[in-house]
């Protein structure tokens, strides 16, 4: 019966997600299981189901963005919010307005929900100290990208059929990279394999506490992998000055046919996007069919549909103060 | 499913219909099915989740056993149609994957449901069905019809009427090996419960 399920059904998750480091693997799966039935949604004659109706999803971006953005306007549209975008450049941050003062004004708005991307690590958790509505990390600094890491993992299952066991390369800018950071910790949780694989100079310190192998050489790296996932050279984060070139770069852990043709021939390839051409990754044709690029950002709106229905979807009204709940 | 038997506080379950009985009761649910729309053609069984779901494929195999014609069986989560989640504190629960194998349109849906109570459910389901396309008709089987509807809502086929008090908890375990429907009053502290 309903009520039976609702009882003890409900996830230990929310009210913010600000990182993936709290998830357990049952948690995991079952943000998964809730975004494939999202992925339903899809395919009905009305796409739009009425659970966030009559709430408010603000995307505040401090940095740009063009699919994490729009995923989750899409998402939280076809969960009937309404959803207001704030972009820095065209609001009162340019007149000087302090974050905080920023995230205030909108929460009094009236946001049930915030999804906030910036630059500094840390900002979304600052920031859910702060208010009582949900705060979700959009990707902070060189930190964490808790939604990437989900769609990614969704991905892997969807075209894989598994994690667990899998072997997978993460290739690149590792040092900057918020999306690898999340996705070890998820990837290796769900029991894959995870090697990086990125020249000494892109590898954080401190790197022998993590559950991960580490090559510094491609084709070593990438051997018998299931799947590669590469990164973006962040060339905004000074990128540029921990390699002798970009062109070298390339040569040396640019992802290409060739390479997996030759050493792991049936490798699904991911990249966060947006993707460098010619950097990371060069002649996608080569390897369309293995490509999952733009199933991640299909796939991308059903997990951000899940992860906004299983934060914001709840009540607000009886909500204890410690659980986000407004008034 | 699975009757709480442990609790000192609450008395134990009542066993209200046991598996011959069960077994009975939908054969005869089967039989008026086919009757009332003259033989399997459209006909299109939808569980609810987590209760109609085990009870949808029971009923197919019956009409398969009478008829020798298979009707498609689908299951729904009306979880995201139903009307008490922002009402509810705290968080709300994971997602089963609802599976409709055809399309809608045109056939005759046989919506089913282990019991029928408030009625909420069964509005949330139908919500659920025209978003998903046009049926031709909806209709509505349940195990147990245990009144206190606060919806204008019926079941066109019902295994059986139970008066229950408000308080009390009726739950279906369609287990194969061992089904049974049990009746449980709630606890002194009486949280009447929602659905």
């Amino acid at each position: 019966m309903i009520n039976k399920i609702l009882d003890t059904g409900a996830p230990p998750f929310g009210p913010h997600l600000l990182s993936v480091s709290g998830l357990s693997p049952e948690v995991l799966t079952g943000i998964l299981d809730t975004a494939e039935s999202f992925l339903e949604v899809g395919h009905q004659t009305v796409k739009k189901v009425p659970v966030l109706r009559g709430k408010t999803l603000v995307n505040l971006f401090y940095e740009s963005s063009t699919r994490t953005r729009s995923s989750f306007e899409i998402a939280a549209k076809r969960l009937s919010a309404d959803v207001i975008n704030v972009s820095p450049t065209q609001s009162s941050v340019t007149k000087g307005e302090s974050l905080l003062d920023t995230v205030r004004t909108i929460e009094a708005l009236g946001a049930d929900g915030l999804v906030i991307r910036h630059p500094s690590s840390g900002a979304p958790a600052f920031v859910a100290d702060r208010l009582r509505c949900h705060v979700i990390n959009g990707g902070d600094g060189c930190h964490e990208h808790p939604t990437q890491a989900l769609l990614d993992l969704f991905t892997i299952r969807k075209r894989m059929g598994r994690i667990e066991g899998l072997k997978i390369a993460i290739v690149g800018d590792i040092l900057h990279s918020r999306v690898a950071r999340s996705n070890i910790m998820t990837l290796s949780r769900m029991g894959a394999h995870v090697r990086l694989v990125a020249p000494p100079t892109l590898i954080p310190p401190g790197i022998r506490t993590w559950p991960v192998e580490v090559y510094h050489r491609l084709d070593e790296g990438i051997r018998e992998c299931d799947v590669v996932m590469a990164l973006r050279l962040q060339l905004e984060r000074a990128a540029g000055g921990y390699i002798p070139s970009v062109s070298e770069y390339a040569r040396l852990y640019g992802i290409n046919a060739d390479l997996l043709d030759r050493l792991a021939p049936g490798a699904l390839v991911l990249h966060p996007g947006p993707v460098n051409r010619g950097v990371e990754i060069s002649g996608e044709e080569g390897f369309a069919e293995r490509s999952a690029i733009l199933s991640q950002v299909e796939f991308g709106v059903s997990v951000r549909m899940a992860v906004l229905y299983l934060l914001m979807g709840g009540g607000s009204e009886e909500a204890s103060p410690d659980k986000g709940g407004k008034e | 499913m699975i009757p709480d038997m442990s609790p000192p506080t609450a008395p134990s379950p009542r066993i209200l219909l046991d598996a011959p009985r069960i077994d009975r009761i939908l054969r005869r649910m089967a039989h008026e099915i086919l009757e009332k729309n003259q033989g399997p053609k459209d006909l299109y069984l939808v569980g609810v989740l987590e209760g109609g779901d085990l009870l949808a494929r029971r009923l197919k195999d019956l009409i398969v056993s009478f008829e020798g014609v298979e009707p498609p069986v689908g299951a729904v989560d009306v979880t995201l149609y139903r009307d008490d989640l922002s009402g509810r504190g705290g968080p709300v629960p994971f997602l089963r994957q609802s599976h409709l194998p055809i399309p809608v349109d045109g056939r005759k849906i046989l919506l089913v449901d282990d019991v029928l109570f408030t009625g909420r459910t069964v509005r949330a389901a139908m919500d659920f069905l025209i978003d998903f396309g046009r049926p031709s008709r909806i209709m509505l089987a349940v195990l147990v019809d245990r009144g206190h509807r606060e919806l204008p809502i019926r079941a066109d086929f019902v295994g059986k009427n139970l008066p229950t008090a408000r308080d009390e908890k009726v739950e279906v375990d369609l287990t194969p090996g061992t089904e049974a429907v049990y009746l449980t009053r709630s606890e002194p502290s009486g949280v009447p419960h929602d659905q």
